[in-house]
């Protein structure tokens, strides 16, 4: 199986896309645009912390490397 | 991707990486605790918050302030006041000696409402202090901010490589895929890649703004060369004055100007944002981003008149937005935590890209070592 560059990458879009956001939320004002960038950018990182930490392997099948 | 391209790709990505992440692993380093430099600020003594008065009282006059600094330094002059955004009701005084040439330095943080003073603090020692410098400039000034300014660019130039790396390796793996049960070397790889992608954007924003950041001294040196040397040209045959005039008249002439601002930073005759004739009133606006923004307002230092005001230019507008960017401390405590959770990360992805590069780096070393052996043997 080969992947197309869309859906390489669309996984990767997405997460900067909510990055931008969260980033440029919270210069546009205080109140609710802080608390949109709290939520896009905390879910930005927990998404890190959980592939670092994540016990187990993958759950889908393993494509030969 | 052809073979050539990717060869190429991975050779810029490769030496990009290589020279700047010592850098890099030292600026994230330094740059976690730079996050809570506020906290710390306050928890060393090095910064104040306004005390809470009995009784809610308006913003003293503020010729009280610089005699209450000055009675602290009789020999030395107010060169500055600055508020923060979020403390309007603390004025932070820098002084200099008029007599000395070497001059000593002295800072004061005082009651924008009382006059007090509140700390005295030095601000160029303690553990803080050096791993800011480490940070900014390498203790090197200019020249070290231009260098960490070009290892930031390398940054830049090994994410967009990375990206590019991304796909060829990605073909065959759904999104963070890591094969814990594999060599040690492929789940790093697998962590390298996902924890780069998920990191992409904030660490490009970071790093971007970073390097714009390492550009300040120049970008400040353009607007006196290009805009204050056009405001003040009026005076520039004039001998400088004998006697300066009241600063809250030139603050006040400056508030008339611009009604819906608030002024942020006043520089007095003599600094260099200003002029030996003039207060330097820099006013900021009351939204969140034009907070983050300033306009000067030139105020004659002895008549206390405007004499000339003019929005800054787009490069430092520029600079003023990427600080908060790069800084993490524009929606409170929430995102400073966030901040240093993404920095860790990043150290990971560093960290893992130099190990990556050493294991490989060793096995062609290997390689080599056989090669060079069974050709030996061949003889």
């Amino acid at each position: 199986m080969h992947l197309s560059l869309w859906q390489i990458f669309k996984p990767v879009i997405a997460i900067g896309v909510i990055s931008g956001i969260g980033l440029i939320s919270a210069l546009l004002g205080d109140g609710i645009w802080d608390g949109l960038s709290w939520l896009c950018l905390a879910w930005v990182s927990a998404l890190g912390l959980y592939y670092l930490f994540r016990k187990q392997t993958s759950s889908t099948p393993r494509i030969s490397e | 991707m052809t073979p050539l391209s990717l060869k190429r790709w991975s050779w810029i990505h490769k030496w990009s990486s290589l020279v700047c992440t010592v850098f890099m692993l030292l600026l994230c380093i330094t740059g976690l605790p730079m996050i809570f430099q506020h906290e710390i600020g306050a928890w060393t003594g090095k910064m104040v918050s306004a005390p809470t008065l009995a009784q809610p009282l308006p913003l003293v006059h503020l010729d009280r302030v610089v005699t209450s600094a000055q009675a602290l330094h009789p020999d030395k002059t107010v060169d500055f006041l600055f508020r923060e955004v979020d403390e309007p009701n603390v004025w932070f005084a820098a002084l200099h000696d008029t007599r000395v040439k070497e001059h000593e330095d002295a800072t004061l943080f005082l009651d924008a409402r009382t006059a007090q003073v509140l700390t005295q603090p030095k601000l160029d020692e303690g553990v803080m202090y050096v791993i800011t410098r480490l940070h900014v400039d390498l203790f090197a000034d200019l020249p070290g901010k231009l260098f960490l300014g070009l290892m930031g660019v390398l940054l830049l130039v090994a994410i967009v490589s990375g990206v590019v790396l991304y796909a060829p390796f990605m073909r065959k793996l759904k999104f963070g895929t890591v094969r814990r049960e594999r060599t040690t070397r492929i789940k790093w790889l697998d962590l390298h890649n996902v924890l780069g992608a998920v990191t992409l954007v904030w660490l490009l924003i970071v790093g971007g703004t970073g390097v714009i950041n390492t550009w300040a001294d120049l970008v400040i040196k353009l607007w006196q060369y290009q805009e204050l040397s056009a405001m003040t040209a009026p005076y520039r045959n004039l001998p400088p004055p004998k006697q300066i005039g009241s600063v809250q008249a030139a603050v006040d002439a400056a508030q008339r100007q611009e009604a819906t601002m608030s002024p942020a930073f006043i520089a007095f005759p003599g600094n260099e944002l200003a002029s030996p004739h003039h207060y330097m009133v820099f006013m900021r606006g009351t939204t969140a981003v034009t907070s983050r923004l300033y306009k000067p307002v030139l105020v004659d230092a002895q008549t206390a008149q405007v004499t000339a005001s003019r929005d800054l230019p787009w490069y430092a507008s520029t600079l003023l937005l990427s600080q908060p960017l790069h800084f993490g401390d524009y929606g409170g405590m929430p995102l400073k935590i966030i901040w240093a959770l993404l920095d860790l990360l990043a150290i990971v992805v560093l960290g893992s890209g130099l190990y990556l590069w050493w294991k490989k780096h060793r096995a062609s070393q290997k390689e080599e070592k056989n090669h060079a052996l069974e050709s030996v043997a061949n003889l």
